[in-house]
This record gives C-alpha cells, sequence and structure tokens, in this order.
C-alpha cells in the first residue's frame, strides 16, 4: 500500500517534470504577447518525431538527438512565427484560435501522413533502463533522468531569466510591453526569441515523452489540454508557477489513472474545468 | 473647502473616496458635491486622478474606502449599469464605440436598451418607431442625422466625438460625466463640440474634464482643480483663476514638461 | 455617395426597414433548396446531412456571429440533443415531431446552464472553458456506457414515420423535407432574432462589450438568452440527426464536431447568417466527393484552409463575396 503510495507519487512528479518542460515554454510567451498559441505542443509533437527519426533510421544514439529536437522545434517556430503568427498579434483570440488549431490540423495529418498512426517505439540505451531499488521500493532509471533534466532546465531557465541583460528585457516586455517598448526593447525581436526558445523546450520535452507516454499522432492535441491547465494554473510568465502546477497536475493524473482508471480522462478535464470556474478571469484575464 | 457654494442640494456627491493601485495613491479623501443644472469643469496635471476620479464614480473601479451618492441614494456598490439606469452616465477619452453599426443603429441601441426593449427578440425592430425616432432626433440635434446611416468606423473622428455624446444622451442621464470630450479633435473644431454639450438640457448636470484652458473658462460654471490624486480647489472660473496655487500647479507643469 | 443620399431620402424608418427586409436572392435561394428533390434523388440523405449541419451552424452563428462569443464546444448541444432524440426512442417513445421538442428543450435547459458560467469569462479562459465543458460531456458519454453505449454508440434507436405516414428511408426523402423544414423555420426565428432590438443589442455586445454596461444594457443576461436559444437550435440539429439516421454515435460530442461546425461558420462568413448555410454547403459537398481519402488527410486540407482564411478572407466567402461586388459597383459606372 504504502509502496503503491510512493511509487504513484514518483510516477506522477516524473511525469509532472515532463508536463513542465511542455508547458513553461507556453507561460512566458502567453504572458509577453497573449498570444493564443493552440499549436504549442505541434512542436513539441516535431521533436519527438526528430527523435524517432534519427534514432530509427539513422542509428542515431538517443542523447545525441535530444539538442537536435529542440533545434528543430525551436527553427520550425521561428519560420512560423514570422510568417503566420506575426500578423496576427493584434487580431482577435478567434482569429489566433483558428490559425492555430489550422496548425494542428495539418501537423497532426502531417505525422499521420509520414509516420502512420501507429505509437513510435523508441529503443532507449541501456544505462536508461532498469531501475533503482530501495527495499522494496523501485525507481526506473529513466524517470530518474528526466527529473534531473527538467531540474537542470528549471535552474538555468531560472538564472537566465534573472540574471542575463535578456532575461532583464523579457520580464520588462512580460510586465508592461507598452513601456518596454517606449525604454527602447525591441519586444517583436525578444518575443520571438523567446517564442524560439519555448517551443524548443516544447521539442525536447517532445522527445522526452515518447518513453513515457508514447508518441502517436494525436499528441499534438492530446497534450494540449495539459499544457493549457499547467498554464492556466501556474500563471502567465511565472516559472516556479508553472513548476508547482505541472507537479501537481502529474501527480493528481497519475493517481487518477491508478486508483480510479474507469474514469479515463474525465478526471482531468474536471479539474480543468473547475479551476477555470474558481478563477474566471484567472490567470489568463490579467490584462 | 470642497463643498459647493451653491445652495440647492448636491445631484451627485462623494465622500472621502481612497484608491491605490499597490503603493501608487490615486485618489485621496476626494469629497465633492454637484449641485443640479451645472456646467462643472474638472482640471489638473496628467496623473492627477481625473480620470480615476470619473471611474470610481461610475463604478468601473471600486474605492478602497469612501461613499458615492446620487442625490440621496448611496451608489457605492452598485454595478455600472445599474448607476446608468439611474442617470450617471458617462462617455470615454478613447473612442469606445461600436465600429460597425450605423451611428443610427448605435443610438437606437442605447434608446431601446433604457425603454427595456432589447430583451425582445421576436419583434423587429423597424416596430419600434418611437425608439427609432427618439434615437434620430437625438443625433439630429448633433448634427449628425445626414451621416447617421454610415457605419461608425467610417465617420469622421469630431463625428465620433459627437456620437460619444449622443450615445450618452441617449440613455437619459441627469448626471453626464464627459471624460475629454475633445480628445483628439483639431483645435479649431472643440469649440463647436463644447458648443454642443453647452446647449444640453439644464436638467442634466455636465461634468467634463479637459486640458484647453480657454474652452474650460468658456464652457464652465465651476471648475474643481485636482493635484495628486486629492482635491486641490473648487470654485468659479475668476476664483480658480485668481487662485495663487492653482497658478503653482499650472505653471509649475509647464517649467516640468 | 450616391446610396447615402438616398438612405437619407428613405428616412431613419425607411432605412431600418430596408435592412430587414427580404431580398430577392433570398427568396431565390430558399426556392433552390427544394432543387434536390426534382434534380439530385439520389442525394436526399447527402443533402438531409447538409440542412442539419447548417442548421447547427446557424445556431453556432447567433453566438459567434452576432454576439461575439468565441465556442470551441459548440457540439456539446448537437450531442445532448442527438442522444436524448436517440434515448427517448429507445426508451419506446418514436414520435419523431415530439422527441425533436422534448430533445431541443433539453439541450435548451443545459444551454441555460452553460450559459451562467460561460458569462464570467473573456478572451482565452472562455476558449478554455468552452473547450473543457465540450471534452468534459465527451468523456462523460464515454464513461457512461450503460446510458449512451459508449464508443460502441447507442443502440436500439428506432423512429416512427413522420406524422406516422413518411418513414425515414434509405432514399432520404423524409429526411431531407423534414431537415429542410426544421432548418428553414429555424431560419425564420433566427432572422427575427437578429433583426430585433435583442439582435441590435447582440451586436453591440460583439463590436464592443465594455461599452454595454456604460450604456446600461445587462450584456450577461442577453449573453444567457442567446445561448439558450442557439443551444435549442444546436440541440435540434441533432436530435434530426439522430433522428433522421436512427444511430447516434459518440462522435456527435466530438471536438472535432465543434471544431468542423467552427471551421463551416468562419468559411462562409460569420455574422451573416447565410454564411454557416453556404458553408455547410461546400463543407459537406467537398466531403462527399472526397470521401475516398482518409479522414487524417481532410484535415489537412481543412487545416490549411482554415489558415488561408484566417490570413486572406477575414469575413469568409460572403464577406469577401460582398467586397467584390462592391469593387464592381465602383469600377463599372
Amino acid at each position: 500500500m504504502l509502496g503503491s503510495f510512493v511509487g504513484v507519487l514518483f510516477d506522477g512528479f516524473a511525469y509532472g517534470m515532463l508536463l513542465f518542460l511542455l508547458s513553461v515554454g507556453l507561460s512566458v510567451t502567453l504572458g509577453m504577447m497573449n498570444f493564443v498559441n493552440l499549436a504549442h505542443c505541434s512542436f513539441a509533437m516535431l521533436g519527438g518525431y526528430v527523435t524517432v527519426t534519427l534514432m530509427d533510421r539513422l542509428g542515431w544514439p538517443f542523447f545525441a538527438t535530444l539538442p537536435v529536437a529542440f533545434l528543430a522545434a525551436a527553427a520550425a517556430s521561428a519560420a512560423l512565427e514570422r510568417a503566420l503568427f506575426r500578423p496576427l498579434y493584434r487580431a482577435s483570440d478567434l482569429d489566433q484560435c483558428l490559425l492555430t488549431i489550422g496548425i494542428v490540423f495539418v501537423s497532426v495529418a502531417g505525422a499521420a501522413y509520414v509516420y502512420g498512426t501507429v505509437q513510435q517505439p523508441v529503443q532507449l540505451p541501456d544505462y536508461l533502463r532498469g531501475a533503482v531499488t530501495f527495499g522494496s521500493l523501485r525507481f526506473p532509471v529513466y524517470r530518474l533522468f528526466l527529473i534531473g533534466a527538467a531540474l537542470v532546465v528549471t535552474v538555468v531557465l531560472v538564472a537566465a531569466l534573472e540574471h542575463t541583460r535578456f532575461g532583464a528585457r523579457v520580464r520588462a516586455a512580460v510586465d508592461n510591453q507598452r513601456m518596454a517598448r517606449g525604454l527602447g526593447i525591441d519586444v517583436d525581436g525578444v518575443f520571438a526569441v523567446t517564442f524560439a526558445l519555448g517551443s524548443g523546450l516544447a521539442g525536447l520535452g517532445g522527445a522526452l515523452a515518447i518513453e513515457i507516454v508514447g508518441l502517436d499522432p494525436s499528441f499534438a492535441f492530446t497534450y494540449l489540454i495539459y499544457v493549457i491547465i499547467v498554464v492556466s494554473v501556474g500563471g502567465l510568465a511565472s516559472i516556479g508557477g508553472s513548476f508547482v502546477a505541472a507537479t501537481l497536475l502529474g501527480i493528481s493524473d497519475m493517481a487518477g489513472k491508478y486508483y480510479v482508471p474507469q474514469l479515463g480522462a474525465f478526471l482531468i478535464y474536471l479539474v480543468m474545468v473547475g479551476l477555470l470556474m474558481w478563477r474566471p478571469t484567472g490567470l489568463f484575464g490579467r490584462r | 473647502m470642497t463643498t459647493s457654494g451653491a445652495g440647492a442640494a448636491p445631484v451627485l456627491s462623494t465622500r472621502g473616496l481612497e484608491k491605490s493601485f499597490g503603493s501608487l495613491v490615486v485618489a485621496r479623501e476626494i469629497s465633492v458635491a454637484v449641485p443640479p443644472g451645472v456646467r462643472y469643469a474638472l482640471i489638473g496635471p496628467n496623473g492627477a486622478g481625473k480620470t480615476t476620479l470619473v471611474n470610481l464614480v461610475t463604478g468601473m473601479l471600486r474605492p478602497d474606502a469612501g461613499r458615492i451618492f446620487l442625490g440621496e441614494d448611496d451608489i457605492t456598490s452598485l454595478p455600472p449599469s445599474e448607476r446608468v439606469k439611474r442617470g450617471l452616465v458617462r462617455t470615454f477619452q478613447i473612442n469606445t464605440l461600436f465600429p460597425h453599426l450605423t451611428a443610427l443603429e448605435a443610438v437606437t441601441l442605447a434608446v431601446c436598451e433604457r425603454r427595456g426593449h432589447a430583451s425582445t427578440w421576436w419583434r423587429g425592430l423597424p416596430a419600434y418607431r418611437d425608439a427609432v425616432d427618439e434615437a434620430y432626433g437625438i443625433l439630429a440635434s448633433l448634427a449628425l442625422g445626414a451621416d447617421c446611416y454610415q457605419l461608425t468606423r467610417a465617420l469622421g473622428y469630431g463625428q465620433q466625438r459627437l456620437l460619444e455624446i449622443a450615445l450618452a444622451l441617449a440613455t437619459r442621464p441627469k448626471v453626464l460625466l464627459l471624460d475629454e470630450p475633445a480628445a483628439g479633435v483639431p483645435r479649431g473644431e472643440s469649440p463647436a463640440l463644447f458648443a454642443a454639450i453647452a446647449a444640453l438640457s439644464n436638467d442634466i448636470t455636465v461634468l467634463f474634464i479637459e486640458h484647453d484652458m480657454d474652452v474650460v473658462f468658456r464652457f464652465a460654471s465651476r471648475i474643481i482643480v485636482m493635484v495628486g490624486g486629492r482635491v486641490l480647489v473648487e470654485g468659479t472660473p475668476p476664483e480658480i483663476a485668481a487662485d495663487a496655487r492653482v497658478r503653482e500647479v499650472y505653471l509649475g507643469c509647464t517649467r516640468h514638461a | 455617395m450616391a446610396t447615402v443620399s438616398l438612405e437619407a431620402l428613405r428616412g431613419p424608418h425607411g432605412y431600418l426597414r430596408a435592412q430587414t427586409r427580404w431580398r430577392r436572392t433570398e427568396i431565390a435561394f430558399w426556392l433552390a433548396t427544394l432543387l434536390p428533390f426534382l434534380l439530385f434523388p439520389s442525394y436526399l440523405q447527402l443533402a438531409s446531412q447538409i440542412a442539419i449541419t447548417a442548421l447547427f451552424a446557424v445556431s453556432l452563428d447567433l453566438i459567434l456571429g452576432y454576439a461575439g462569443i468565441v465556442s470551441l464546444g459548440h457540439a456539446a448541444f448537437f450531442g445532448l440533443g442527438a442522444y436524448a432524440a436517440g434515448l427517448i426512442s429507445k426508451f419506446g417513445w418514436g414520435e419523431p415531431l415530439s422527441g425533436l421538442v422534448l430533445a431541443s428543450t433539453l439541450a435548451g435547459v443545459a444551454g441555460y446552464g452553460a450559459s451562467v458560467v460561460v458569462v464570467r469569462f473573456r478572451h482565452l479562459a472562455l476558449i478554455m472553458i468552452t473547450l473543457g465543458m465540450g471534452l468534459l460531456l465527451h468523456e462523460a458519454a464515454n464513461s457512461a456506457s450503460w446510458l449512451t453505449g459508449g464508443a460502441d454508440g447507442l443502440q436500439g434507436v428506432r423512429i416512427r414515420p413522420l406524422l406516422e405516414l413518411f418513414s425515414f428511408d434509405l432514399w432520404g426523402r423524409a429526411a431531407y423535407a423534414y431537415a429542410l423544414l426544421m432548418l428553414f423555420l429555424t431560419f425564420l426565428v433566427a432572422r427575427r432574432v437578429i433583426n430585433s432590438p435583442f439582435g441590435l443589442s447582440l451586436r453591440g455586445i460583439r463590436e464592443n462589450a465594455v461599452r454595454m454596461p456604460a450604456l446600461g444594457a445587462p450584456s450577461r443576461a442577453h449573453v444567457r438568452k442567446v445561448y439558450t436559444i442557439a443551444a435549442v437550435m444546436a440541440g435540434m440539429a441533432g436530435a434530426l440527426l439522430a433522428q433522421t439516421t436512427s444511430t447516434v454515435s459518440l462522435e456527435v460530442l466530438s471536438f472535432q464536431r465543434s471544431a468542423d461546425v467552427l471551421v463551416i461558420l468562419i468559411l462562409g462568413g460569420a455574422g451573416r447568417l447565410y454564411g454557416g448555410i453556404l458553408g455547410a454547403i461546400l463543407y459537406m459537398v467537398a466531403r462527399d466527393q472526397f470521401s475516398g481519402i482518409n479522414p487524417q488527410y481532410w484535415y489537412f486540407w481543412i487545416g490549411l484552409l482554415l489558415i488561408a482564411v484566417v490570413l486572406f478572407l477575414p469575413n469568409g466567402i460572403l464577406g469577401g463575396l460582398g467586397r467584390a461586388a462592391a469593387w464592381w459597383r465602383r469600377v463599372s459606372p
């Protein structure tokens, strides 16, 4: 009983770290531009498919694929930002939402066309398989690695945001866009870079997610819901908030699946609706 | 100091209004009493809290402390739409109109809302002849009669400012708060706009925010001067013109600007 | 300039009457909806599906096109209507008209309940709450398989012939007549709604929601009302689908259906009443023509179409046609 409880807690925490990687970029870019980007998880999915392709077809080692997954997602998002998103920054929520749903549809269909609808396997290196045991408790190595990676990313992000010039510009742009522009900060440029970095992190998350949740074309939509919950609970442009929210969501989702599996995804949607109702203007409606 | 010299019972009054955003205090101890029928000007340098006062009075902001009265009634906790129904109406500094409605439609909308027709969905709009006549009458009185079939966004800027006032009039206000009614209008055109305001019925008490001192001294019968979220002084135009503190505030401002 | 003086000549009453008058093209359009009976007798099943989808799109137009309330979960009411109509018949009440009324009423009650929640939201949060409520209902129907049949769909839907005379057969004559009549009646109601003082206030909410309270308008009450009306119509569309096809599957509640109707409306042109109908015709005919391709790839084109419409055709096809017509009037003397 205690063992399963600790197991759920541990798995949930690892899952939460995955959700954190997937959502932190959206949290920051939403806070900055209020741009409704429902295609965020398409970039995550792209990262996942890059890793699968490099490993399966080109025989790259797992670790070597991760930076490429990051870069591919970042580059793709930068191109889309330039071509499609930028003209719509001042458009209505509906237009932003429709455009990005369009991108989700295209990316899902594209992935299905290239890879089919089957789950993509990923062959982990030996040293990431197996588990560490403490008495009766088992801790899978891959999840430990995932937690470690997410913690490193968190520390780097917080440090970069607090202590670099670029981070200061990001904070200024989030805090008050008009004033930041007045101070001569190139908000559009800062946003473009942040957007690419955030999508890159999502791409990394997508690559790391394969072992935990699998990868098929529906990824871009399924995980969008989770990412949105994290952002709405954690608050806009708050790395700490996203971290806490993702942890809570990961653990509660894992507990729900373990203890009341018959409810399926119902529980998580209930959490989403409940949280939104609890804070209607919520963390979204800051402006 | 801030109570009105006029004898009639005030139509709008505030007692000790306070508001701050974090450490920034935007309204302190504001107590004003506006007698009926006057044309009041609210002046002061940028950031003096003029628009904040209008926002507090109309319910767009909630005061941290203090009360607001419309006539005898305490309206401090009423929602904005309820205050409008009781006759406390405002216009906005920036045009906040309905870009894709024609001017006639916009004013008819406001008239129908006031008359309680707006929840009727089973009768066509043309059936409400009285409401349409009233809307057209308001527009015509503001010289918008000929252009009222155009989409709002196709109207000239000065016409849009007039439409703001037309919308407010359609609600039959007792007290009309005009937040810089001539903002953005070419200097030469603003007297015409204020002439339209001055020509409003004396049943309507008007309080307007304005920066152009020529206009203020021509059209206001009383003036309130605000500085730093406080009411500095209140009085007739000659009293204000002679007030040393007011001169200091305004000269001080020009020196900093 | 010429048009302005014409309007000034008519006066405010003439102007407003002209806005709400039936145009010749409208009458021609509705007469043309009868043509499939003569010209495409083998496509009446498809025609009835189009009429149902058009009705669904018109209901979304009332809240999105007129009141400006974005919804990513409108299928919730469609699906409720479909399941209600299916269940009513399953439990022995197969008469279609009363089943339709019951099912739409139920959807309307649910719509009112949802509207109480929805009015508290704006912007992104509004998109999320409608999406969330739609997904929640879909999952609920999936979990409650004892009632809904879950992923296998509802079994045992039996609908009596319409007026005990016309049965819903494979040819779809009764189905199209029934769906078309309901579309037309609902359209008349929707048309009246948007031409009423209430409809004017809805457009005010769409144009400037913040300004409305400053005019003394009870915006939230307006939104609750139009949401309820739209939910009744969406429920009716769902019930029609269940009754004319005798099947109800989980798909009626899916996000895909909410997204489809949004695409249809945006493609045709929101806030124009006929936009949803035109969009439904184009979308359904195209899907029928390309029914050979995998649905996965169908959505590739839909996605591209969405992107293109948002970027290049902001008011849909009808808006584009209107602009083209205005341009033509300008260049041709």
